[in-house]
């Protein structure tokens, strides 16, 4: 089939034509930059944080009339009351293991700081320092959390100090996450070498590395250090405490019910609320419920403008199809199968929509250039436009066939009729 | 005239229903995107204190040392207690407090412990922000220097604490040490909560409200952001190299906030000498709504969505001026009839508009339904700011308004082309 009389038709429409293209080319740009978006979050909720998170849960209490953390004598009685916590929990059946923990992965509730290879390295010196997040936790930590020890050795109950919350005693040991582990000695030589913490001139030797552990923050803010985190074999007391619980397999509600009454019969002056025992699910869910809601918000969008780009043509086709009755008829009449007229529609169809993705493809990468200025994105894949591309011709095709078949069953007769 | 072409606009309508109710219902969902979306717009970018917004300045510096200073960092937000002391001895402004977020668990009338959020301020924070009060009254600015065992409640805390009773002069049991209640708040919600942004945006004000100097002698734990520059065993102290407090002063008159901002000026540059950092510490204010736009109260993500939302419309649009080009320009014939009987060009045109018109206001009505879902949907979202998203008066009008000029422009061209129509071709074509 030959384009030029196509062409020379559409010429006669020249607004429709130029509407329906740049409803595509629109379309096409959003579409592309909304499933490009979709596709940054769904990987944002999918990165796992080196935990094995199921039968894991996390336990918050406060405790009433508590004695001063600020105080030596305060500190060794908030101690002894946490380690009562600790051997209670720990004796429930269907605990595995239990640890003290200031938070957890996607808690959104973090102690951060910066490492140095260097001693008393102060905080302007950007080149040195390594953004990290703090865990204080005791030698249970990585069975409770299920990490990956990939060198050195795990903590041991003598390792373990206690210090009042706002206290910052030196920290003779600590262990990493490779990922920060890397950064401070590339060669991969970390266990044994010493880091200084927060600018601080009493070394902490390194003495295991772990293979992935995410900080607390789940923000876009975290994004730069996201595996970098410190683990500090402290337990930290305050008027507050967080026991992380990992509990046999299948038994994680079961124990979960029985954790408030359990800490209320060691101590009844504390306050355990609603929100005080949550899964690790849980706290999941709760951290990427915007991400996860602004992926189905883009996908409805995605859809609806899909559908009201489909039902543009439709009406379009539909008319052009209306007006053409006649010059049907004739080509019927001179010989043209039904195929052709249904060919003839889809091509042009095609050609429009076509020209509509060249200009889309022009759009999407303006646009994706606009959201990469203002908000944190980053640059369109070349796959995503394709796709684009692909959807809209494989939309205009869809909406085409039904006017166009119409068009295909006009009778020859019709050439001859008088209007 | 007009109720003629009304009259015409819906039997045309009325001929080519799936047409009709394809335009409609394409300016509904491009309307009900966009105004969902544009309400959460215009209530997270609201002033929640329109009398005195602009009066109202969030005070800040940056006074690190200058080992800790570095080249275009942000100003902090917040304050160190030092700082705050010397702003507040001064006095400077019409109202001035110093703050900070705090939690603390109170005794229950039914021996239960409660959680509640405190603030802990100064006298001034509540002529300041024009709190008003339901029984008793603040607390005096003698009391700040005397570290009164003073405080005021809200009324929630008021009604599951006694009842809803007046209460002032009953005492409030936190570890160990007792509060005299001196006022009760009445209604009072900042949305944003723009006097501290740290500790959740939106929601209700705090439980309990008690001087700054009780608290810190009390030792009562604080909440939200804390920076230090180096250990300190307690940074909490008058001296400690930390940043915590939040301040906040009201100037009445464009002039008083000239003069406090060479106050500050003067101030920083009373630290510089006194050696305390050589860099320029910038110190600066910021009316209520510069601060909320320099924190990012509407979160990129909002943002983003109303873009969007304005460029479906925009698709929304162009659809509907294919379809009306494809209605009007099908009746050539009868538009041809009604050219040659006479009618001009401009009736012509304003018949099209007028049903463009109809198009655009039945679907901003179907718009508004849409919107209303989405909006049940926003509320439905697990933000801090979901209760409060509300549709007001000057959104619905904005609906029709836009409902209608979307459709009026959109019906421009197709309009402009019918009134092109030459009688004659048309006429005999037919």
């Amino acid at each position: 089939m030959k384009l030029h009389p196509m062409i020379a038709a559409l010429r006669k429409h020249k607004a429709g034509v130029v509407l329906i293209a740049l409803q595509i080319a629109l379309t096409l740009a959003i579409v592309c930059n909304a499933i490009f978006i979709i596709g940054q979050r769904i990987d944002r909720v999918n990165r796992p944080t080196g935990l094995d998170e199921g039968n894991l849960f996390l336990a918050t209490q406060q405790w009433v009339g508590a004695p001063s953390a600020d105080t030596p004598d305060g500190v060794a009685r908030l101690d002894a009351m946490l380690k009562e916590d600790l051997a209670a929990l720990r004796n429930l059946p269907g605990v595995a293991s239990v640890a003290p923990i200031n938070s957890v992965p996607l808690l959104n509730s973090s102690w951060n700081g910066s490492v140095s290879t260097k001693p008393d390295r102060k905080f302007s010196d950007k080149g040195d320092n390594v953004r990290t997040t703090y865990y204080f936790s005791d030698e249970n930590v990585l069975p409770v959390l299920g990490l990956r020890l990939v060198a050195g050795r795990n903590f041991t109950a003598a390792d373990v100090q206690h210090q009042g919350f706002r206290d910052n005693p030196p920290r003779p040991i600590v262990i990493l996450t490779k990922d920060l582990a890397d950064k401070l000695y590339p060669k991969g030589d970390a266990v044994g070498k010493a880091v200084y913490i927060d600018g601080s001139g009493s070394p902490s030797t390194i003495i295991g590395v772990v293979a992935r552990l995410q900080v607390p923050g789940s923000g876009t803010w975290t994004n730069n250090f996201a595996w970098n985190s410190t683990l500090v074999p402290t337990r930290l007391n305050a008027n507050f405490s967080r026991y992380a619980v990992r509990t046999k397999p299948g038994q994680l509600d079961a124990v979960m019910r029985t954790v408030a009454p359990t800490l209320y019969k060691v101590n009844p002056l504390r306050v355990l609320d609603d929100d005080s025992v949550k899964s690790f699910g849980d706290i999941r869910a709760k951290a990427y419920r915007a991400d996860v809601g602004m992926a189905i918000l883009m996908g409805v969008i995605c859809l609806v403008l899909l559908s009201v780009t489909a039902a543009g043509i439709v009406g379009l086709t539909s008319f052009w199809v209306g007006q053409r009755h006649r010059q049907i008829g004739v080509r019927r009449a001179l010989g043209a199968r039904k195929v052709d007229i249904l060919h003839y529609f889809q091509l042009e169809n095609l050609l429009i929509a076509g020209s509509g993705a060249l200009i889309g493809i022009g759009m999407a990468v303006g646009l994706n250039l606009a959201l990469m200025r203002y908000y944190e994105m980053d640059r369109l894949p070349v796959l995503y436009t394709l796709i684009g591309v692909i959807a809209v011709l494989v939309l205009g095709q869809c909406a085409v066939f039904v006017p166009a078949r119409r068009a295909s069953n006009v009778p020859p007769v019709t050439a001859t009729r008088a209007v | 005239m007009f109720g003629y072409y009304l009259d015409l606009a819906l039997r045309s309508l009325k001929r080519n229903r799936v047409l009709t109710a394809l335009m409609v219902l394409a300016i509904a969902l491009g309307i009900g995107t966009s105004m969902t979306t544009l309400t959460v717009m215009h209530v997270l970018s609201g002033d929640p204190i329109p009398q005195k917004s602009a009066q109202l300045f969030r005070v800040r510096m940056d006074v690190s040392p200058d080992d800790h200073f570095r080249q275009g960092d942000k100003v902090p937000d917040n304050l160190t207690r030092r700082d705050a002391e010397a702003l507040l001895r001064d006095g400077k402004a019409d109202h001035q407090a110093a703050m900070s977020a705090g939690a603390m668990v109170v005794v229950s009338a039914q021996g239960e412990p409660l959680r509640v959020a405190t603030r802990y301020t100064g006298a001034d924070f509540f002529p300041m922000f024009d709190v008003p009060m339901r029984y008793g009254q603040a607390w005096r600015p003698e009391d700040d220097a005397a570290r009164a065992r003073v405080a005021v409640i809200s009324g929630d805390l008021n009604e599951q604490l006694f009842g809803g009773k007046d209460s002032v002069g009953k005492t409030l049991q936190v570890g160990g040490q007792s509060l005299r209640i001196v006022g009760v708040l009445g209604d009072w919600a900042m949305n944003p909560r723009f006097y501290d942004l740290s500790n959740g945006q939106f929601g209700n004000s705090e439980q309990v409200f008690l001087p700054l100097s009780t608290a810190l002698d009390l030792k009562l734990s604080t909440s939200g952001s804390l920076t230090c520059w180096g250990s300190a065993p307690d940074s909490r102290a008058p001296e400690a190299p930390c940043i915590w407090l939040q301040y906040w002063a009201e100037l009445d008159t464009p002039a008083k906030a000239a003069a406090y901002r060479q106050y500050l000026q003067n101030y920083i540059a009373l630290q510089q000498q006194g050696g305390r950092f050589s860099h320029p510490g910038l110190a600066e204010e910021l009316d209520v709504m510069q601060w909320l736009d320099a924190k990012g109260v509407v979160p990129s993500d909002v943002r983003l969505q109303t873009w969007l939302a304005l460029g479906f419309l925009g698709i929304c649009l162009l659809n509907t001026v294919g379809l009306l080009l494809a209605k009007f320009l099908r009746r050539s014939g009868e538009i041809g009839v009604r050219r040659a009987l006479g009618a001009s060009r401009r009736a012509i045109f304003l018949q099209c508009l007028v049903e463009a018109g109809v198009v655009g206001l039945a679907g901003g009505v179907l718009g508004l339904a849409l919107a209303a879902l989405g909006l049940v949907l926003v509320r439905h979202q697990p933000t801090d700011y979901a209760a409060y998203i509300h549709m007001d008066l000057s959104m619905l009008l904005l609906t029709f308004a836009l409902a209608l000029a979307s459709s009026l422009l959109a019906g421009l061209l197709p309009a402009w082309r019918a009134m092109q129509v030459a009688p004659a071709v048309a006429l005999k074509s037919n």
